[in-house]
């Protein structure tokens, strides 16, 4: 199996995600058997091809820097787990 | 007939004579969810109160004869990751599902312009991933063909909805056949646009590169309308693209003569059933007769395209998932004592098995030591899927081929197995992985169960698609309706 299952906990660790014993087990497992059928990609010889960037051939478009209308405070915060004086509120961070 | 079997189209001739008005006709369908709804499970929110109120402005509009346009009054409803202002937008997820967007997608203003009447929000794979809705957080919406099957997905619920008369059409997205896919599998007409040729301004994201929204019908020229409708360069979209937008429903007439068909050996191989296969070759025989020239044709890159696809998508969900932390909207765990866990803990019970699976491998890939191995090589093979299908149009103006490996299977069926769900998009993800315009249209049954032809096309030929499947639709012979459902 070419993924272990600690390389599975840290993948998840760095996308913030806490996995159950069970979970980093089954997922595992279903990592490896969706990587083994990815790895078909390794019989092409690519050596000569260019990755694709962007599917159509447009070019970056610049508008003028003018202050437009946004989203208004309260409608911004409207969403908000918790908030207070027109803030986001987390827990502590040091 | 009853109005929730009938195309906007139809509809809208009943609503300029005067044979209905908007409002009687809204309660029609409020009154058909409410009564069909606990079988099908495709809504996620009915938007009964604001639906009337809309009805009755359009009413007045369409009496006074200011508002002409095909699509007012039409009642219609939309997949449930597309924003809409006020009104819950879950993604399908626990992670969203008390999020109210304070703004509306821009395909949501451009339908209301029209005077658009939306009942409501529509079930989904949790944050379109998936291929039958079984990944939803709330429940498996029913095929309405046969309620012990899954009606595909992600968009299950869009195609649902309209196969059984909950909607006039419905909107979906398509990253991978998330269209094409349920649309095939309830015998409706599904589009799956030019990438960059409608906006996704307010289109939640799972791969960006590859996300398009489009509609779901019941005819190829509903489907003409509302791609006109909701089509058009909009500067809050980057990807989106300044063409000009022809008039489609000028184009749609029956004469293919002359037009050349490509039809890709590799999408006739083993793992497509051989029946779905007869189901093409007959329509393929309808689309010759009508003057077209069908000529076998090879894409060879085509079996390369679905573990690409699973490379690039998941890499770009990874990334755009990550917004989701539990500060500014959604789900979050409130016991969490400080930062990094309050991320962890909310994204661990926010998220479902299938995305978390997706962020750990899209992660896995955009990691140091695989991103050669694996992204790069990804968007290497996507090059030679773009360069196939090049070709392709220097010889063709279409290609043909079934749009599923087979029909509906059964709820359940596929769980325990990623990559046997991962497998009935094979025919479709070419498509998004070139950004080339696809469309799915009915073309007969097995024991039962709808099959669709998928039909593609070079970037911006929407036209000569929709005329494709308009010509096939014209003279296939037979119309494809889902069965009454029997009702206590």
């Amino acid at each position: 199996m070419p993924l272990t299952r600690e390389e599975v906990e840290q993948v998840a660790m760095v996308a913030r995600l806490e996995l159950s014993e069970e979970e980093a087990e089954n997922y595992t497992q279903e990592l490896n058997s969706i990587l083994q059928y990815v790895d078909k990609l390794h019989e092409l010889d690519l050596k000569n091809v260019e990755p694709m960037v962007h599917v159509l051939t447009i070019n970056n478009v610049f508008r003028e820097d003018k202050v437009g209308e946004g989203l208004s405070r309260d409608a911004a915060l409207d969403n908000a787990p918790r908030k207070e004086d027109g803030q986001f509120i987390v827990p502590k961070i040091v | 007939m009853e109005v929730t079997k009938m195309k906007a189209h139809e509809i809208h001739e009943m609503l300029k004579k005067g044979d209905i008005g908007v409002r009687e006709l809204t309660e029609v369908f409020l009154d058909r969810i409410e009564k069909i709804d606990d079988k099908i499970k495709a809504y996620i929110t009915v938007n009964r109160e604001k639906a009337l109120e809309q009805a009755d402005r359009v009413d007045a509009g369409i009496r006074k004869e200011e508002n002409t346009d095909v699509l007012a009054g039409i009642p219609m409803a939309l997949k449930d990751n597309i924003c809409t202002k006020d009104i819950n937008t879950t993604c399908s997820s626990k992670m969203l599902h008390n999020y109210k967007p304070p703004y509306n997608a821009t395909v949501v203003e451009k339908l209301e312009e029209k005077g658009a009447v939306m009942l409501g929000k529509l079930n989904l794979d949790e944050f379109a991933m998936g291929s039958s809705t079984e990944n939803s957080w709330f429940f498996t919406t029913r095929n309405p063909w046969d309620l012990e099957r899954v009606p595909g997905g992600s968009s299950g619920g869009s195609a649902a909805a309209v196969a059984a008369g909950e909607a006039v059409y419905s909107l979906g997205s398509d990253t991978g056949g998330s269209i094409r896919q349920p649309a095939a599998f309830c015998g409706v007409v599904g589009l799956k646009p030019t990438y960059g040729r409608v906006s996704r301004n307010g289109l939640v994201a799972f791969a960006s590169s590859l996300d398009q929204i489009g509609p779901i019908t019941k005819d190829v020229k509903d489907c003409a309308l509302v791609f006109q409708a909701i089509t058009g360069f909009d500067p809050k979209d980057t990807t989106s693209v300044n063409t000009p937008v022809p008039d489609y429903e000028k184009i749609l007439d029956d004469n293919i003569k002359g037009l050349r068909i490509g039809i890709p050996k590799e999408y006739f191989r083993e793992g497509i059933s051989s029946e779905v296969k007869d189901r093409i070759r007959e329509a393929i025989d309808v689309l010759e007769r009508l003057g077209a020239i069908c000529e076998e044709t090879s894409l060879p890159h085509t079996e390369y395209a679905l573990p690409a696809y699973y490379i690039i998508s998941t890499a770009e969900a990874g990334s755009n998932l990550a917004r989701f932390d539990g500060v500014r909207y959604g789900y979050r765990n409130m016991d969490a004592e400080d930062l990094i866990s309050m991320y962890s803990t909310t994204r661990s019970e926010g998220f479902g098995p299938e995305v978390k699976r997706r962020i750990i491998l899209g992660t896995y890939a955009l990691s140091s030591g695989n991103y050669d191995t694996y992204y790069l090589k990804a968007l290497k093979v996507r090059t030679l899927i773009k360069q196939d299908f090049d070709r392709a149009w220097e010889e063709f103006d279409v290609l043909v081929t079934p749009t599923t490996p087979t029909t509906a299977f059964k709820m359940g069926e596929k769980t325990k197995d990623p990559v046997s769900m991962y497998v009935s998009d094979l025919l479709t993800v070419p498509a998004n992985m070139a950004g080339i315009p696809a469309i799915t249209v009915p073309c007969g049954l097995i024991d039962g169960l709808p099959v669709g032809m998928q039909i593609m096309a070079k970037p911006f030929a929407e036209d000569v698609l929709l005329k494709t499947a308009y010509a096939y639709e014209c003279h296939r012979g037979f119309e494809i309706t889902a069965p009454e459902l029997e009702v206590n």
